[in-house]
């Protein structure tokens, strides 16, 4: 975490951080498992957004989106799809 | 000027009121109880507009007032002894999210065994969480530092809680006549609070999470900071409240009679004003002697004690709590100021008083003139803790 | 002026509100003034202490009173139980509510007031219990002259409303006046 987040008032530095788009780097490189949505399987039921820890899954149209840029891979998502419509791919 | 027959508890929860302090929480134990019972009275019958909020236990109270302080509202709580303990762990959230807040103890010693009287160790278990920490002599002063708290840990520069404390029963139970000043003059005194940040749903920002070691640091050296602005604060405010009300106490400490003394003795709290009541009959006997009374002991008043104590021929400290292998706090404290600069003044460290045992001022003044004695007689020494027993009381019964 | 006076009372019987009511009174004669109880818990029924310091420059002890220069006991049963004159200077003052001239040493000086036949002659009673606190500071006040009566009827006028109030300085004047000193 680099002190860019902090925030100063008044010469102080307070324990406060903001969200921000990769504020970790980019976590997608992190990834050696990569999730793959099968949308004939999806049923919209959000979970995988809900319980995502990093909030890269957003909702859209098609039901959600993974963004592959900073998903670390963890797997949360597909474990807690009701209809396995998330399967993990190896990356390589 | 109102003055009003009032225990020392009771102008606590006056110097609230006239605060308008706006949340309230607290979890009653004895002896600070009748502080928030008289708040709630007045939350009850109008006179004061704010939120009491119940909860389970201490903990539970300073983290509701902490989430309020930090939503924008003053906010108060109080408590003593093993309430202040189990507190404990919310003190440094509340310090280091730089909120101010204030809240009242009423020290108490710790159990077992079982002890609801006096004793400074509750307080000065708090000495290391970042809070300032201060100590009345009197139901007046307990009320004015109330007020003055709020000014103080509002104010710019320092954004960090207070507490005030106050001796359990000789001042919380005690009547005596207190000027709650009128609301119109303080209203004209206090401003309204301001602070660093105020969480709000339309600006989303996370509090306390995780630091890398830099920025913990960063963040440990401005509390000091602030604690050392802080020190500055605290005597503006203690000599414009001087000004306007007429009542100026000296900021960290109080100098009573100390300017001209051979010898000094230092103590905090209601006892302060035994020992002064000891050295006006010791200087009717001819003795230069004085009380340099800690009014803050966070921070630390450095200067004032080097100013003050370091050109005198003795100085004895009264301890009304024990750091177990190490002495009594305040001497560990005075003692390590004065030997910063050159040879420092004989000194001796008294322990007395603990879990309420009651020293009379004739008690002290023969602890101070057996100090004087032992100076004169084998010059120069340092002791570092010496326990005195009054009455017909001795520690060899124990032994 | 400097004077250390100690109540006598049991659990209830309100010695712990004649103490702060006496440093009320003496706030209106520009007086100072400090009130205590004795420390502990309170037990209804229980021998129980109050204290008070009236003064005239402003007090800065706050240890505790060991020798007395007046007691004002408000229960002549404890007579039987507690040694009232514990540590009270030679030539101080008893004040006790008595129907009868009890026998207390000779270094003294005695005053005595039916204070229990006041208090149920202005039927003041709670739980049963005859209030004798009001009455008692009426005594105190012919006694000794600490603080004056007047003082003390207008904190009992502001302490209490209506007719309790009334009820009460009647008390406080009855038996300012039929304070009698037995040695």
């Amino acid at each position: 975490m680099s002190s860019s987040y902090l925030i100063r008032i008044k010469g102080f530095t307070l324990p406060l951080s903001v969200a921000s788009e990769g504020a970790m780097g980019r976590t997608g490189s992190w990834r050696t498992f990569k999730p793959v949505i099968n949308y004939s399987k999806c049923i919209k039921c959000y979970l995988c957004w809900l319980h995502c820890p990093f909030s890269v899954i957003s909702k859209d149209s098609s039901g959600v989106v993974i963004d592959y840029e900073y998903c670390k891979g963890c797997g949360i998502c597909y474990d807690v799809c009701p209809t396995k419509a998330i399967v993990m791919v190896p990356e390589r | 000027m109102v003055v009003l027959p009032l225990t020392g508890n009771y102008a606590v929860a006056w110097a609230v009121k006239r605060a308008r302090v706006k949340v309230i929480a607290a979890y009653p134990i004895t002896p600070q109880t009748t502080i928030v019972e008289k708040l709630s009275e007045m939350v009850e019958n109008g006179e004061l507009d704010a939120k009491m909020i119940r909860v389970e236990s201490e903990h539970s109270a300073l983290a509701a007032v902490y989430g309020a302080a930090i939503a924008g509202a003053r906010a108060f709580t109080a408590t003593s002894s093993h309430g202040l303990l189990y507190m404990h762990e919310v003190l440094w959230w509340v310090s280091a999210s730089r909120v101010p807040l204030v809240m009242a103890i009423v020290t108490r010693a710790i159990g077992p065994p079982w002890n609801i009287w006096t004793d400074h160790s509750d307080l000065l278990d708090q000495r290391d969480t970042g809070w300032i920490i201060s100590m009345a002599e009197s139901n007046q002063e307990a009320f004015d530092l109330t007020l003055q708290a709020f000014k103080i840990t509002e104010d710019d520069r320092v954004n960090l809680p207070m507490i005030v404390g106050l001796d359990a029963f000789i001042l919380s139970h005690t009547t005596a006549p207190v000027d709650v000043l009128e609301q119109e003059d303080v209203d004209r005194w206090l401003p309204e609070r301001k602070q660093l940040y105020v969480i709000d749903p339309n600006n989303r920002f996370s509090l306390g999470n995780i630091a890398s070691p830099k920025d913990y640091m960063m963040f440990r050296y401005d509390i000091e900071k602030a604690m050392d602005n802080a020190r500055r604060v605290i005597l503006e405010v203690d000599r414009e409240y001087g000004k306007v009300f007429g009542r100026e106490y000296g900021g960290l400490v109080e100098c009573y009679k100390c300017s001209d003394a051979k010898y000094t003795v230092v103590a905090m709290g209601a006892w302060a004003g035994d020992a002064k009541e000891a050295i006006d009959i010791l200087r009717d006997n001819g003795y230069a002697v004085g009380v340099l009374r800690i009014r803050f002991i966070r921070p630390l008043p450095v200067n004032e004690i080097l100013n003050y104590l370091s050109g005198m021929k003795g100085v004895i400290v009264l301890d009304r709590s024990v750091s177990f292998g190490a002495g009594g706090q305040l001497f560990t404290e005075v003692s390590s100021i004065l030997a910063s600069r050159g040879r420092p003044p004989a000194m001796k460290g008294v322990i007395a008083g603990l879990g309420g045992v009651d020293v009379s001022y004739s008690e002290i003044k023969d602890i101070v003139l057996k100090f004087i004695n032992e100076v004169e007689d084998q010059g120069w020494f340092i002791k570092r803790q010496e326990w005195f027993m009054p009455y017909e009381y001795s520690f060899k019964d124990y032994g | 002026m400097f004077v250390e006076i100690r109540f006598h009372g049991r659990g209830g019987q309100g010695a712990v509100t004649a103490a702060n009511l006496l440093v009320a009174a003496a706030l209106k004669e520009n007086k100072y003034g400090q009130a205590f109880p004795f420390f502990g818990a309170e037990r209804r029924g229980a021998p129980v202490l109050a204290f008070a310091r009236i003064s005239d420059r402003p007090i800065k002890i706050h240890s505790e009173i060991r020798s007395p220069d007046i007691v004002v006991v408000l229960d002549p049963s404890l007579l039987e139980l507690v040694d009232v004159t514990r540590g009270l200077k030679k030539g101080g003052v008893v004040v006790i509510n008595s129907k009868e001239t009890p026998s207390i040493g000779d270094e003294y000086n005695v005053y005595v007031v039916d204070a229990t036949s006041i208090a149920l002659k202005y039927k003041l009673v709670v739980a049963g219990w005859p209030l004798v606190n009001t009455a008692m500071l009426g005594a105190l006040s012919s006694a000794t002259g600490v603080v004056g009566l007047k003082s003390i009827v207008s904190v009992v006028e502001e302490n209490w409303r209506g007719d309790v109030a009334k009820r009460n300085v009647e008390a406080v004047i009855e038996a300012f006046n039929s304070t009698r000193k037995v040695r």
